[in-house]
């Protein structure tokens, strides 16, 4: 049902098994002086198609970067980020849009929108209005069918007449993700999805991210801050310090107190998780500095 | 589009969890009810409330055009009007004082303030939109101190109003909105980006410049003509001849033909900058593009009607509360309501001392004024 990054890209065979190839990345800030440093450096990587990829690390070491990256929203100085095979440069916004959703961290809304305009907002990529329907009646069947369907997973069906600024924290991140899912992407970049939440929605948003994977067979990179919830949710991880790739595996490989260690600089406890197995981060008794 | 109006089928929708795979004929039943709700623009309301609209706007021209020094009664106003569109004759001798008061002088000023109101309105709703600001309006980015800026400078040097060749003024208005644009967006501009911020930044201290030079050369300039810029500057309408009409007309419906266009990119546009992207929009482009349509209509009416405040800030505020976000109503609802609000407020201005007048900016500001204070002190949680 969701249209798949091949038929949209459809000239350019797919590299097996690989929605987005990183190749050489380098970004910076700012103009070309000298002296500032990278904010990614001679990043390389594969997302697989249909996983969910966890981008880690510290504060400051490139994720958010990294993900408007991958969105296209910032535009790499050196290296390629290819997209179902053609540079993600080369393409037309709207061709990313409708392979790409992002959830941005900062999801704040200034007019009164109501839930459902919010979510049909995600059809926008799609949407080929003639010059002389004076931008009224956009809506298609098609339009308000994935819509419908965006909402309806995302549980906020019942919420479609209410104003985002009415709604919770929790309420407005599934809003949000509705208008993602709205856009009928491939990929879904999350951005520190679980920043604003408490446990009871945290556990929601993962449920919903597996279930997505599941039924959409959608590829999912997000940004977290949150080692246990990136472990939990996640298939593999990759670990930024300092804008460079440091390691890059499944959870049981990446998520050990040695690797942490380099990442992190500090000690903490690993233990697995009583009923996924999967590596469980804790502070160890007092917290105790490098 | 069909709405689904003809059979509604009560689910108890709220509380249906989510169907893995929802059937077509299922997914008519279930958008009617969550379009019924209001929770999305129909083609059908869109309809009702721009007609109502419109029907209310022609009543207010035509109420509004009845009162001033002299009161033109209801019967005698469409007897001239339907003598003057049927025979074309509208001088004294055919349609009578009365008639002449109201096809030369009123009509003309009235339509005026309709369209300045509308364009206002306009370029309000535009400018909101695009700085994710509900409070931003044309005086904002100081787009209007260096239309006015720009007349002024014509005024001083002796070529304004009285040339031969009407559009000097107008022209001059461009220029200066134009021009201040630019400055603008170069100051505002960096790393090839417009962050909205410091763009808004760049218009206040850009307008508070404008404003001394305006009042320096309202200084230098002999008595008697500085206070006829000052009645302009402080936001007054004029009545003007037709062709004048017609060109501030073109220029409204030119620009808002193109707004109109991407209402549904504005829409996605006050979801943030960074998000607009994601869903595929150029915003660099559709920035400066929509910028420089703001400039040309703010510049028109400002070099028409000086600097009337409140109009773009307050009107779109209040459409948007009542009818919602969606600039494919919005605009166009703003547009009416607009104009309307700026035909009543000068029908206040003409009348209240008649025969004297006072500036048609006055009367904004004390409505305007009062109501944006409402809104900032009782209605906090919908300004930002």
């Amino acid at each position: 049902m969701a249209t798949s990054m091949t038929s949209e890209l459809s000239s350019q065979p797919v590299t097996t098994g690989l929605a987005m190839e990183v190749e050489n990345l380098s970004f910076r800030y700012g103009s070309d002086q000298r002296g500032r440093a990278w904010t990614l450096e001679r990043v390389s990587f594969g997302v697989r198609t249909g996983e969910v990829l966890g981008i880690v690390g510290p504060n400051g070491s490139g994720k958010s970067s990294l993900l408007k990256l991958l969105a296209g929203l910032l535009q790499p100085r050196c290296g390629d980020i290819r997209l179902g095979g053609q540079s993600i440069g080369r393409l037309d916004p709207r061709a990313i849009a409708r392979s790409v959703a992002v959830v941005p961290q900062d999801s704040a809304q200034v007019f009164p929108f109501t839930v459902a305009e919010t979510v049909l907002m995600g059809r926008f990529p799609h949407r080929r209005a003639a010059w002389w329907s004076m931008g009224i009646g956009d809506e298609t069947e098609q339009d308000l069918v994935c819509a419908q369907r965006a909402m309806a997973e995302t549980d906020v069906m019942s919420l479609a007449d209410r104003l985002m600024s009415d709604l919770s924290g929790g309420e407005r991140q599934r809003v949000v993700i509705a208008r993602a899912l709205a856009q009928e992407p491939a990929m879904l970049l999350l951005d520190e999805p679980m920043a604003f939440l408490d446990i009871n929605h945290q556990i929601e948003l993962c449920t919903l991210i597996s279930r997505l994977k599941a039924e959409r067979q959608l590829t999912v990179v997000l940004v977290s801050h949150d080692l246990n919830v990136a472990s939990q949710v996640c298939d593999r991880m990759l670990m930024l310090k300092d804008g460079q790739l440091c390691r890059m595996g499944p959870p049981e490989d990446t998520i050990t107190p040695d690797v942490l260690r380099m990442i992190y600089g500090c000690e903490v406890v690993v233990d697995a998780h009583p009923q996924t197995g999967r590596p469980r981060v804790t502070m160890p008794v007092g917290p105790v500095r490098k | 589009m069909a709405n689904g109006q003809a059979t509604p089928t009560p689910l108890s929708a709220a509380s249906s969890p989510a169907a893995p795979s929802i059937g077509a004929a299922a997914s008519s039943d279930m958008r009617g009810q969550w379009q019924r709700t209001g929770a999305l623009l129909t083609s059908r309301r869109w309809g009702l409330i721009l007609s109502g609209l419109l029907i209310a706007s022609l009543g207010m021209v035509t109420l509004c055009s009845r009162f001033g020094a002299a009161s033109v009664p209801l019967g005698d106003m469409f007897q001239a009007l339907m003598h003057a569109l049927t025979t074309g004759e509208w001088d004294q001798a055919s349609i009578g004082t009365s008639g002449v008061i109201l096809l030369q002088v009123r009509l003309p000023r009235v339509l005026m303030g309709f369209l300045v109101g509308g364009s206002l309105a306009a370029v309000g709703v535009t400018l909101q939109a695009l700085l994710r600001n509900p409070l931003a309006d044309p005086y904002v980015l100081g787009v209007s101190s260096g239309a006015a800026l720009g007349a002024a400078v014509t005024m001083l040097l002796g070529i304004g109003t009285t040339m031969a060749l009407l559009p000097v003024l107008p022209l001059c208005g461009f220029a200066g909105g134009l021009l201040t644009l630019v400055v603008i967006y170069r100051l505002a501009q960096s790393q090839g980006r417009l962050p909205i911020h410091s763009l808004v930044l760049a218009g206040v201290i850009l307008n508070a410049i404008l404003t001394a030079l305006i009042m320096f050369i309202t200084s230098i300039m002999e008595p008697n003509r500085s206070a006829g810029l000052m009645a302009w500057l402080m936001g007054s309408l004029i009545a003007p001849g037709y062709p004048a009409l017609a060109v501030l007309a073109g220029y409204a419906v030119f620009v808002l033909a193109i707004v109109m266009q991407k209402a549904q990119m504005l829409n996605v546009l006050t979801l943030g900058e960074e998000t607009a992207r994601s869903l595929g929009i150029d915003t660099e482009r559709v920035k400066k593009q929509l910028f420089v349509l703001t400039a040309l209509l703010t510049g028109a009416v400002v070099s028409v009607s000086g600097m009337i405040g409140f109009v773009g800030m307050v009107v779109p505020h209040a459409v948007r509360l009542v009818i919602g976000s969606d600039h494919r109503l919005l605009l166009p609802a703003s547009v009416l309501v607009g104009g309307m609000f700026l035909v009543v407020a000068d029908t206040i201005a003409r009348t209240l001392f008649a025969p004297a007048e006072m500036p048609v900016g006055i009367v904004t500001a004390l409505i305007g004024g009062p109501f944006f204070l409402y809104l900032l002190l009782w209605r906090k949680d919908r300004m930002l």
